[in-house]
């Protein structure tokens, strides 16, 4: 019996399965979900970046953070609401807020985060307005305004950042499941590799320095939560083989580039934006890697049949003893 | 029986869980064996010879239950010393006449007995299918009968049988059937074990069983075993039929049959029935014992219902408007005839030949040169669709701007559309209600008839032509009602029933009819369902509240008996067999029949009444002989009449088989009805040449999942998608061997046709060893045509046309067949394949199989491959 | 106050999701051991519901053409041809000439084979290798001491053979996850302990499809609503039986309170197991199982996942608490080295 030809790198397994067809349905999700882990972290470190420059005096990155918190917010909502099967009844997130819902928790987080994102991003106008009237007076309270909307939206950018985690992990799909310790680190460090990247792009190359150290961080955060993914058993598979396992690789690949690049580029403008790119381009990776995989282990019986048999055994021999 | 009668498979399920043990008998492992106990393969059409297998294992072990034997059926009548057995003469009986293919019945009678029991020639009879009549009771035979009870008589019919069965070993099922000696021992054992005077057996099969070249004496050969067990008449015994819809019971006792009217009365033949003293008398066989005695009665009540205030005494109550039959008017003879344009206009309803009637292409071709046909259906089906749809447009055998045939599709109530009843297989009628309004145009075939025959009469009201009166005399007068002006169905229900003219009574019991005219019934057999006025049929009583019985549930004919020839469940001095078994007793202390169900057996009649030496009719039938529509009241283990291919079951090879019989050098039934037309082009067999071109057997049958022909399944999703492709089941070696692979496509060749069907490899369809050799079966199911959501072809386009002699079914449950892989091709060279095949296998110009091949020698001496 | 056990571990439901007083929890008891596969169940739900059609293809899985539970299939009735497991008293090709069985091979076809269902993304087709050894039955999972059914009996050829046929439908679980992660609260608990989906609220997110444990859940195309059995909830509110209870002819499906089913189920195996069918077991019968034991629950004659059933599943919510707790520390972390980053030495 041939295994229809496929190369598997690794021993099957031996489970029994009913004509191979899935246990589980594979998530509807589209590539929009991929594409909003990405735009929602990129948001998140956004408004984080943009706090923390408004904080230290670095008005050029408090401008590039602010409009990229508000740029992906709005990507964001845009991909959530294109991603329904009833997109018009998108308001029907809103009847509930459940907290055993990752979604409703992540509807409210958004909520509360995208019109304090905005009004952040809207007060670096200000400076456009003229200086007298009505137009006058908002020209004088938009930066207070936008400074704390900025630290309001940096209070909940972690969240938005990191509850994406819970959001796949809170799922039947193996491989997402069994990830719930590392998901959030992944997601958190990869919504700071991106953000930065941004920055390192757009923001002034002298205001660039935390950038750096942030990088560095990101880096820290997504490997060191994230190297537990290779490490969870059978449902890791998806994430070191097949198309899901070399988006997840070229996502570290052009995170370890781009912290590497950051820290040498110091004031060179190309440097900075080869970091740049390459941090964003990391993320891209990553998002859709773990999203990829985790469709991957549901629509394979495998993922869900052996370690649920595993599990079983363990407890039979528990049991036992 | 899963498959095909989901529903009541219900009630063996609950057998098993109350310990029950399930055998089953089938060419492919389905539902039904899932279910079952035991799993028996058999090669397609030897079902008798596994049966007959069983006869000699009873009978070479005495296991028969020989009280009940002795007594209530034929086993010590003597026969006469004339009749020869298959044993002597290579698989004939004695009496065969090779110029016409029929035997003399003569020889075959009981000792003592005068030859000329039969009325008419038993070419005659096979032309009208005689054999129906006797759904209700026996052939004739004279009551008084030579005996011997201790069954040592050479000649008795205990001896003869076990002369006769002798040779069915298990060796021999094995080598006929393919089933392993082991497996047939263990079902033999079950079924004697379970059988005696506490335990009873049941042999259920379904109407596959009866479409075969001998299917009348596949039923024969169970219903034999189930007598020499005493498992008839009692409550957990019996043979029972399933149907193959939800009324066929019912359209045979008001019969949709050319030979038959209600109640089992024959249709009258133009020559031998020319005055109702003679239609009558061909009846009721004055003198003869049984109920058949008051066959003057039913016909008066049937003709009084037909013919109302018009028929009268002096008019022989308008016997004279009687259709008469001139010969075979069956359904393959009437489709002959279309194609030989003798027939010109043609109704179908409800049914669908196009697609579910043997040989297709003939089906298709007859339609196609008809002046007109009308379909009412419920969906447009192949049979209205076949000028314009039908493969044989590809061919170039129809073309649509040629064709003649005008068809008129009327759009038809469904069974939830319209009330009335259905009867069911052990004779339950039921009522069912109208649950919504037919839409549209469709509209009731009661309505269809009662409006078609009220305008044909209007048309007619001025006629003065003789030939007009017998519609224009019609009894026509139901009540209607509604706004389609739908005619009652109870109306037409309480005159089924009958009733007294005068008062306008209903009838509680048929015994209340009389021959004057002064009560009018149209179906003595179902009088009692509207008994005081009330549609008995319609009686809803949860079983949980009444007797295991349940005689509050519908209405069962006769006389709401649930068990027909119940009196068997008693001993011959009417106690119960056993307490466990009690069903239906004498009461000595009221002097009386009495039980669970009604008694079958005049409520008064002694265990001890013995008739006078010259009674006749009911008063000839002794006080323990419980099978009293039979002459001599005896269950027939032999048929000294009756039966047109043998007194006895006989294994012989279907039409088409790939073996030579290994029984006798007989090679098939002798006697079965052959149409020698030139479409009708049947495989070669041995010990014919080139039988090896169609080395496969084939079989059709249902699926859970469709209905018959597809009409009312492939046409509506929910059912359609569950089975939504023509396949074919093929052994993983029949597989390898053809080339075929699962989910691919293959086509199977007769002489008659191509079809190409997916491949589904299973072990559910298994190689059988035959004879020494590896016989190979496929299975298709038949429900798929040219309409509906979901197609493919035909399944019975496969099959020849050749019939039982009995009763005229056709063999098409078994034939031979190339399978070859891959689509089969279109146009002009699909039939150039077909000529092919019948060129290879030396049929270019038509040969038909001999009748009989008692002269060729036994297959195992001299048919060394 | 949330109950103790509100995501996981045995539970009423109904109470738990609010009702005061509520009636007996109701529930499907379905035993396999009698089933026929006739597919009334498949009909009935559909005709009852204004279910779709779920497609027109021939599968080549045995009988089976649903394929499997989907939005447009409520009930799906599966058929598993194998070499029959020990404790069957007759084989059913005893003595025929062997050939090899190509089940598995058959089995690999018909895997490769899908179908529009009418539903997103459609049924999946399945995977060959894992096709191929379900009819050769369930293959040693290194469980210590345990033999599975069918193991051994693969070398003698045809001897043993069996055609399982299973009724599946939602589980109707204790704990379910659905309803768990519905954002906008379409998913509900009803006062009969049964989960529902209103119709008229989902605006097909999708997440109840991805948290479901058992693949049943499902998405409608051209609707993008999400779909699955409704236990017939309009007619148990007049106290009506489901349809595809109603229509079961052998008692296969039995509807009625959960505890009393359960009874009349652990009767039955008992019973099973006397008459030599040790390989009788249940199926999501016990509160204390990964979901708080289903509402829905089975009579299974193979492992589950022979059937396409998870032989394990838990509730994914069972993890939430810890998911959360993760996701804040992250979430921390991430705060906190932003803070360093900015608060670093300026160069």
């Amino acid at each position: 019996m041939t295994r229809g030809g496929e190369q598997l790198t690794v021993p099957p397994a031996d489970f029994a399965s009913y004509y191979g067809r899935p246990v589980l349905k594979p998530p509807v999700w589209k590539y929009d979900i991929a594409g909003y882990l990405f735009t929602g972290g990129l948001a998140a470190g956004g408004a984080l970046i943009g706090a923390g420059a408004q904080l230290t005096g670095r008005p050029g990155l408090r401008m590039v953070g602010r409009w990229t918190a508000l740029g992906g917010v709005a990507a964001s909502t845009y991909l959530l609401v294109h991603d329904l099967g009833r997109p018009t009844r998108f308001h029907h997130m809103l009847r509930v807020a459940k907290v055993t819902s990752p979604m409703s928790v992540g509807t409210w987080i958004l909520a509360a985060f995208g019109p304090l994102a905005g009004v952040a991003a809207v007060a670096e106008l200000a400076p456009l307005l003229p200086q007298h009237g009505v137009l006058g007076l908002a020209r004088r309270i938009a930066p207070p305004i936008g400074t704390v909307a900025g630290l309001a939206a940096a209070a909940t950018a972690p969240a938005l950042a990191t509850y994406t985690g819970v959001l796949l992990a809170d799922t039947a799909v193996p491989s997402w499941h069994d990830a719930y310790p590392s998901l959030p680190f992944v997601f958190a460090g990869s919504a700071l590799a991106a953000a930065s990247g941004v920055g390192l792009i757009a923001a002034p190359a002298a205001e660039t320095a935390p950038l750096r150290r942030l990088a560095l961080a990101a880096a820290a955060i997504e490997l060191g939560g994230g190297h537990r993914l290779e490490r969870q058993g059978l449902t890791s598979e998806p994430y070191t083989h097949g198309r899901s396992g070399r988006l997840v690789k070229a996502g570290r690949a052009l995170l370890a580039v781009g912290v590497a690049t950051a820290l040498v580029s110091r004031r060179s403008r190309v440097l900075s934006a080869i970091s740049g790119a390459a941090l964003v381009a990391s993320s891209v990776a990553t998002r859709f890697g773990v999203f990829e995989a985790g469709r991957v282990s549901a629509r394979d019986p495998k993922y869900t049949v052996v370690p649920q048999r595993e599990r079983l055994a363990e407890k039979q021999s528990a049991t036992r003893l | 029986m899963a498959e095909a009668h989901p529903v009541g498979f219900q009630w063996v399920m609950e057998a098993k869980r109350r310990g029950a043990k399930v055998f089953h008998v089938d060419p492919r492992f389905t539902r039904t064996s899932a279910l079952a106990d035991s799993y028996l393969a058999i090669r397609a059409g030897t079902d008798i010879a596994l049966l007959g297998g069983v006869v000699r294992y009873i009978l070479d072990n005495e296991l028969d239950f020989r009280e009940y034997v002795v007594a209530y059926t034929n086993a010590a009548t003597i026969v006469t010393e004339e009749y020869a057995d298959t044993e002597d003469m290579h698989g004939l009986f004695s009496g065969f006449n090779d110029d016409n293919a029929t035997y003399d019945q003569a020889s075959w009678r009981y000792e003592g007995h005068s030859q000329n029991q039969t009325t008419r020639d038993s070419e005659t009879q096979r032309e009208t299918a005689a054999g129906l009549e006797n759904e209700s009771h026996g052939a004739p035979v004279g009551g008084e009968t030579e005996r011997d009870e201790t069954l040592q008589h050479p000649r008795c019919v205990y001896q003869i049988l076990k002369r006769h069965f002798a040779r069915y070993t298990p060796e021999m099922v094995e080598r006929v059937c393919g089933i392993p000696q082991e497996k047939f021992l263990e079902l033999a054992q079950a079924w004697t074990e379970n059988s005696g005077r506490d335990r009873t057996g049941m042999l259920v099969y379904s109407v596959g069983w009866t479409q075969h070249s001998v299917g009348v004496q596949y039923i024969r050969t169970g219903a034999i075993i189930q007598l020499l067990l005493g498992n008839v008449g009692r409550p957990g015994g019996g043979v029972m039929a399933l149907r193959g819809h939800a009324s066929i019971q019912g359209s045979t006792d008001i019969p949709t049959l050319f030979n038959l009217l209600p109640g089992y009365l024959p249709m009258p033949h133009h020559a031998n029935h020319p005055t109702l003293d003679a239609w009558v008398d061909s009846i009721a066989h004055p003198g003869q014992k049984g109920f058949w005695g008051n066959a003057r009665t039913y016909g008066v009540n049937l003709l009084k219902a037909y013919w109302g205030d018009a028929a009268t005494a002096d008019n022989d109550y308008c016997y004279g408007y009687m259709p008469r039959m001139t010969g075979d008017h069956g359904t393959y003879q009437q489709v002959l005839d279309m194609i030989d344009g003798k027939i010109k206009g043609y109704f179908l309803l409800g049914q669908n030949p196009a697609v579910g009637s043997a040989h297709g292409r003939a089906q298709r071709l007859g339609m196609a040169n008809l002046d007109w046909l009308v379909v009412r259906d419920l969906f447009m089906i192949e049979s209205a669709t076949f000028w314009q749809n039908a493969p044989e447009i590809e061919t170039g055998e129809i073309a649509p701007e040629r064709c003649r045939t005008e068809v008129f599709f009327l759009p038809a109530a469904s069974h939830v559309e319209k009330e009335g009843t259905f009867t069911q297989t052990q004779r339950l009628l039921q009522w069912r209600e109208k649950a919504v309004e037919p839409p549209g145009d469709a509209r009731s075939e009661l309505w269809f008839f009662y409006h078609l025959g009220r305008i044909i009469r209007e048309r007619l009201a001025a006629s003065t032509k003789p030939r007009d009166r017998a519609l224009l005399d019609l009894a026509w007068d139901y009540p209607t009602h509604g706004p389609n002006v739908e005619p009652s169905a109870e109306a037409v229900l309480r005159e089924i029933n009958g009733y007294d003219v005068a008062t306008g009574r209903p009838l509680a019991s048929f015994t209340e009819m009389k021959d004057d005219g002064s009560t009018v019934g149209g179906c003595w057999i179902y009088t009692g369902v509207y008994a005081d006025g009330v549609n008995q049929a319609a009686r809803r009583k949860p079983g949980s509240e009444q007797s295991l019985v349940a005689p509050e549930w519908g209405w069962a004919w006769p006389a709401n008996r649930r068990i027909l020839y119940n009196r068997a469940s008693a001993d011959p001095d009417g106690n119960p067999w056993s307490e466990r078994k009690r069903y239906v007793w004498w009461d000595a202390d009221k002097s009386e029949w009495t039980g669970y169900d009604v008694p079958d057996f005049e409520k008064t009649k002694p265990p001890s009444y013995r008739p006078e030496r010259d009674a006749s009719g009911v008063a000839g039938i002794a006080g323990d002989d419980p099978f009293i529509l039979q002459g001599d009241g005896k269950g027939w283990l032999y048929a000294p009449t009756g039966v047109l291919d043998g007194p006895m079951p006989t294994h012989y090879e279907p039409v088409e088989s790939p073996v030579r019989n290994p029984l006798y050098r007989q090679q098939a039934n002798p006697t079965r009805k052959v149409y020698t037309h030139p479409i009708n082009t049947l495989n070669p067999s041995p010990p014919q040449e080139h039988s090896q071109v169609f080395p496969y057997v084939f079989t059709v049958s249902r699926l859970t999942e469709h209905h018959t022909a597809g009409g009312m399944s492939r046409t509506v999703s929910p059912l359609a998608e569950l089975q939504p492709e023509m396949f074919v089941e093929v052994s993983p070696e029949l597989a390898a061997l053809r080339g075929l692979s699962h989910l691919g496509w293959a086509h199977l060749v007769t002489s008659r046709a191509a079809v190409e069907a997916k491949v589904l490899v299973t072990d559910r369809v298994t190689p059988l060893r035959v004879d020494g050799r590896i016989i190979h079966q496929v299975w298709l199911p038949y429900h798929f045509g040219y309409e509906g959501l979901v197609t493919g072809d035909s399944a019975n386009d496969l099959f020849g046309i050749t019939l039982d002699p009995n009763v005229l079914i056709q063999e098409s449950k078994v034939g031979t067949c190339d399978v070859r892989p891959g689509r089969r091709p279109r146009g002009q060279d699909l039939v150039d394949l077909v000529v092919d095949y019948r060129r290879r296998s030396g049929n270019l110009v038509h040969r038909y199989p001999p009748m009989v091949t008692t002269d060729v020698a036994d297959t195992s001496s001299d048919q060394e491959a | 106050m949330p109950h103790a056990n509100a995501l996981y571990g045995p539970l009423d439901p109904a109470p738990d999701a609010g009702y005061e007083d509520p009636p007996p929890r109701m529930g499907f008891f379905t035993d396999t051991s009698v089933c026929i596969g006739c597919k009334a169940c498949e009909v009935a739900c559909k005709e009852w519901n204004g279910v779709p059609e779920s497609g027109l293809d021939l599968l080549g899985m045995s009988y089976d053409n649903t394929g499997a539970l989907t939005a447009n299939s409520w009930r799906h009735v599966a058929f598993v041809e194998q070499p029959r497991s020990a404790g069957w008293a007759t084989p059913a090709f005893a003595g025929d000439p062997d050939g090899p069985a190509i089940s598995p091979v058959t089995a690999a076809a018909g895997a490769r084979t899908s179908t529009d269902t009418g539903t997103d993304p459609g049924l999946e087709t399945g995977s060959p290798a894992a096709a191929a050894r379900m009819s050769g039955g369930p293959e040693f999972l290194g469980m210590p001491g345990v033999q599975p059914p069918g193991r051994g009996s693969g070398a003698e050829g045809r001897t043993d053979f069996r055609w399982l046929m299973m009724s599946d439908v939602c589980k109707h679980c204790t704990h379910a996850a659905c309803l768990d992660v519905c954002p906008t609260g379409s998913l509900f608990r009803t006062e009969f302990g049964t989960v529902v989906v209103q119709e008229d609220i989902c605006n097909g997110c999708g997440y109840c499809i991805s948290a479901c444990p058992y693949g049943v859940i499902d998405q409608r195309k051209d609707d993008g609503r999400a779909w699955k059995c409704t236990l017939c909830y309009d007619r148990l509110g007049v106290g009506m039986t489901p349809a595809c209870a109603q229509a079961c002819p052998t008692e296969s499906i039995q509807y009625g309170e959960l505890d009393e089913l359960r009874e009349r189920a652990a009767a039955r195996v008992a019973k099973l197991h006397e008459r030599g069918v040790p390989e009788a077991r249940l199926y999501g019968h016990d509160p204390n199982d990964g979901v708080g034991g289903d509402g829905a629950f089975f009579l299974l004659l193979d492992e589950p996942e022979v059937y396409g059933l998870p032989p394990d599943p838990i509730v994914t919510t069972r993890d939430l608490p810890a998911m959360w707790k993760r996701a804040g520390l992250a979430a921390m972390t991430m705060a906190v080295a932003t803070a360093v980053a900015f608060l670093g030495r300026r160069r």
